[in-house]
């Protein structure tokens, strides 16, 4: 392991500069604002999974007392379905038809109007004075039922092969000859499976606060994983200008992709439009549930060839993901990251994007990458029993590195994937005995990481602290980490930096919180605006002592001579320097705007004990240890918090998480008891080793960290579950009362 | 009908409030009384991310009539610190890093501090039963756990009698 050690703050588990406001219940998350004169709006939605929109009468709900405001899909702005227009990977003709309803109804929630009045009740029971003429249509809410000959259609505007069709999209990564490939080899394992949809379940309702005046000037309070996000998608859907739109980035209570789009904001800014009173919306734990966005449910099949020295020479993988009701599921991240842990010159990725009457899915940790490992890991614990061979064996001998050519295209730089395949080897729980109906699977994933565009501004305070301004919302701990760095750089004490996430009008344009980027990306900009910063303060103390600015270093918190040659001066602090700032020069501070590149991907190898009580179906996760490169933990307490935290999804996903639907295409469990997700009894002490690889391309070598901890974990839990019962499970959850039907059958 | 009006005491403070009668003690907590501090993850009782104790009892106050507080002694994660110094769960928790998002952490601290008073050296099997009730999405509980358990340990080495009474 290559760590650097003679930082004194970075790698420190500092106390979060947002830490005492979230103990003490003084953080303000997205439903904790209110404004005078405020009002309440709520959302009438659709009952039917598929019903075309005759007509919506809103007369009886205009005419309620207390009712200042309603809109429908006339008040948004269409973007016609036959032209595409993109903000980032959203498209708009999409999104304007997720937040409400346009010409059909195409899942149960799907919003068909808002109503604001003064008070919440008022406006639910206005919702049901709302007359709204369907023609219900018929449904298909699974993948199979979505693409046979007969299906639905959900959008007759979207053909597939030139004929109408709910497959939206197709995506190809092709490397080498598979067909060639698979005549050299000599062992094949060939296996379909299904996952479940499963939401990314933040404890935080999507919630939002919205003033408007009377010149269109617009305040959003709201918590999501990004406040320009939130701006230009609420613009595009009202149609009012950017620079007319402030939005101020709530404390976010989870998000883990899920608030990455817009589903209250441009709704609460009509209406506050319209009632010229600020509109709080909060959405129930069924609206969460019912109408935003899981990740994809899924269906692939993967064939993977080997000799039978265990070199795998071809690997193909088909992955149909569902969309939902609209274009958009994360086949990029399926395609793309499932092969690229291994060295096989023989790849055929394709994935399908599929529509169905559900809700729009959204990003979801790793989108899309956790569904191809699952299928992919799997069948290679499958080649390994018949191969014969130590399955981290077999990913030993397969394993990428650098050089070696991904599946989805880049050439990787220096890696860190076969250092957590020999970390997980050399680990005490791969080799400690195992009881009766015990089981250890192992299971690793990749997941590509992001760069993207960051903004920072950093400024000396008169009495010569720090403040860090960033723009993206901290979901997990980023401003502790930001903080270690910039004390770091400027050798003083941590507590001295306060770090800030800025709204829409006060920090440059930063993109999402999301696909691991954060650290990675607003490291670079405050690292480039603390060393302008440096530079200044070197200046100074070189005009005060008379000499060279190249003959000053800093360190230590204070400019000194660099050497003896220079002259000989006693050290001139941050706050000294701070406090004469005004005579020369004026303020210190310095702020950067980059569009960051050099994220590279990250890695993860997974070891999942269980022990299944044959009885009662129900698996439970006995020890788990996550190895991942993390390129370089700049707090560590929070590297391991995300590993913990996507191992606890993703033992959801494989054991217990799915949307259970009724004959009448609507989910029966829009609830956290009937959702079930792992609570704190659920789960053994989950155990992390973090490697650190430094990315090459990073000042600090930070490498996002976020996403990879899902990727692995359901294959690791299947591979246990059939290491304990001799028996395979192709779909998931390996919930109990389909354990008890694979045991009993 | 006529809004309720309710007396009651909240972390200590005698207080006073109007209400609907089918208002939610988490409905007067995050509205007429501004206590934000408890959050609204589910509304059922599911999540309890609005966890306070009403006479020493650990509820959801998602699950409690607001006109029920009348009488009763209502404590809330605002009174969890005394002044400046806050409680050793809540040091605990920052120390360790038993919070990512935040959201749940009211709920979890004043869970956890309902535990202590009650079992002051709690196992981890009887942690993560009590905590059960209590939803995190962000940590996987490891932390949380582990930041109860050495704050149990810590409290009682070191006898901090002011938090417990």
């Amino acid at each position: 392991m290559n760590v650097v050690t003679n930082n004194k703050w970075i790698g420190q588990r500092t106390i979060r500069p947002d830490g005492v406001d979230k103990v003490t219940g003084r953080a303000a998350f997205a439903a904790d604002t209110n404004m005078p004169g405020m009002i309440w709006g709520k959302v009438l939605r659709s009952p039917h999974p598929h019903a075309r929109i005759k007509s919506i009468d809103t007369s009886k709900a205009e005419a309620l007392p207390g009712v200042k405001a309603v809109v429908t899909a006339r008040d948004i702005v269409d973007f016609p379905v036959d032209k595409s227009v993109m903000l980032g990977i959203q498209d708009m003709r999409w999104m304007c038809r997720n937040v409400m309803a346009r010409e059909k109804a195409l899942f149960p929630g799907h919003p068909i109007a808002a109503v604001a009045a003064t008070s919440e009740a008022i406006a639910a029971k206005a919702c049901e004075l709302i007359e709204v003429d369907y023609e219900v249509l018929p449904w298909a809410i699974e993948i199979d039922d979505a693409i046979k000959p007969d299906a639905p259609i959900l959008h007759e505007s979207l053909k597939f092969e030139g004929k109408p069709s709910n497959i939206a999209g197709r995506l190809e990564v092709k490397k080498g000859d598979v067909a060639e490939g698979f005549k050299q080899a000599e062992v094949v394992v060939e296996r379909t499976f299904t996952t479940r949809p499963v939401h990314q379940g933040y404890i935080e309702p999507h919630a939002c606060l919205v003033s408007v005046a009377a010149d269109n000037k617009t305040t959003i309070w709201s918590s999501s994983q990004g406040q320009f996000m939130v701006r230009a998608m609420t613009a595009y859907l009202t149609g009012f200008p950017q620079s007319d739109i402030r939005a101020i980035p709530a404390e976010i209570g989870g998000g883990f992709g899920g608030k990455t789009i817009v589903y209250l904001e441009p709704l609460a800014t009509l209406l506050a439009k319209k009632s010229g009173r600020p509109v709080k919306m909060v959405m129930t734990r069924e609206e969460v549930m019912r109408a935003t966005g899981p990740t994809s449910g899924s269906k692939s099949t993967v064939k993977i060839g080997a000799k039978k020295d265990g070199t795998i020479v071809a690997a193909q993988g088909t992955f149909y993901l569902q969309a939902g009701a609209l274009p958009g599921s994360p086949i990029r991240g399926a395609v793309g990251c499932s092969f690229s842990p291994y060295d096989i010159p023989h790849v055929l990725s394709v994935g399908f994007d599929v529509l169905s009457n559900r809700s729009k899915v959204a990003a979801y940790r790793a989108p899309g990458a956790p569904i191809g490992a699952y299928a992919v890991e799997c069948v290679l614990d499958e080649l390994a029993e018949a191969l014969k061979m130590d399955p981290l064996e077999l990913r030993l001998k397969n394993a990428a590195k650098q050089g070696t050519k991904a599946a989805h295209g880049p050439v990787f730089p220096r890696i860190g994937y076969i250092e957590t395949l020999e970390a997980a080897k050399a680990h005490p729980h791969y080799t400690a005995p195992l009881g009766k109906l015990q089981g250890r699977g192992v299971a690793s994933g990749f997941w590509f990481n992001a760069g993207g565009e960051s903004s920072a501004q950093v400024n000396i305070t008169e009495d010569g602290n720090v403040v860090v301004t960033t723009g993206h919302p901290d979901i997990g701990g980023s401003r502790a980490a930001i903080a270690n760095i910039c004390a770091e750089l400027l050798g003083i004490d941590y507590r001295r930096v306060s770090v800030l996430i800025g709204d829409t009008a006060t920090v440059g344009f930063s993109n999402l919180t999301g696909g691991s980027r954060v650290l990675f990306a607003s490291a670079m900009v405050v690292t480039q605006s603390t060393d302008k910063i440096i530079a200044t303060l070197k200046e100074r103390a070189a005009k005060i002592w008379e000499i060279d600015p190249e003959a000053v270093k800093w360190e230590n918190g204070a400019a000194h001579p660099a050497s003896p040659n220079a002259g000989e001066f006693p050290p001139l602090t941050l706050a000294e320097l701070a406090a004469k700032a005004p005579a020369m020069g004026g303020p210190i501070g310095a702020g950067v705007q980059l569009n960051t590149e050099g994220a590279e991907g990250g890695f993860g190898t997974h070891i999942c004990d269980v022990e299944v009580d044959t009885e009662l179906g129900i698996v439970r996760v006995i020890r788990y240890t996550a190895v991942q490169d993390v390129g370089r933990a700049v707090h560590p307490s929070y590297v391991e918090g995300q590993m913990q935290g996507g191992v606890a999804q993703g033992i959801g996903w494989a054991l217990n998480e799915e949307y259970i639907y009724r004959k009448d295409g609507k989910v029966d469990n829009p609830g956290f008891l009937d959702y079930r997700m792992p609570v704190c009894s659920d789960l053994p002490m989950l155990d992390t080793v973090m490697v650190e690889v430094p990315n090459p391309k990073h000042p600090q070598g930070v490498k996002g960290v976020g996403e990879v901890p899902l990727v692995p974990v359901m294959a690791a839990v299947a591979n246990a579950v059939h290491n304990a019962l001799g028996k395979r499970f192709y779909a998931l959850p390996m919930s109990p009362p389909k354990v008890l039907e694979e045991l009993e059958g | 009908m006529a809004k309720l009006h309710v007396s009651t005491t909240i972390n200590g403070e005698p207080m006073e409030f109007l209400c609907e009668h089918s208002d939610t003690m988490l409905d007067a907590l995050r509205g007429p009384l501004g206590l934000t501090g408890s959050k609204e993850g589910c509304a059922s009782g599911d999540c309890g991310a609005c966890s306070i104790t009403i006479d020493d009892r650990l509820i959801c106050s998602c699950l409690m009539l607001a006109a029920e507080a009348e009488g009763h002694e209502i404590r809330t994660i605002e009174g969890m610190a005394h002044g400046e110094k806050l409680h050793p769960l809540q040091q605990k928790f920052l120390e360790m890093a038993a919070l990512q998002c935040g959201i749940c952490t009211s709920g979890m601290l004043v869970a956890s501090d309902a535990l202590l008073r009650k079992n002051p050296r709690p196992s981890e099997e009887e942690v993560r039963f009590w905590l059960a009730g209590n939803l995190c999405r962000c940590t996987g509980y490891d932390k949380i756990v582990r930041a109860v358990l050495e704050t149990a340990a810590e409290m009682q080495e070191q006898g901090l009698k002011e938090f417990c009474q």
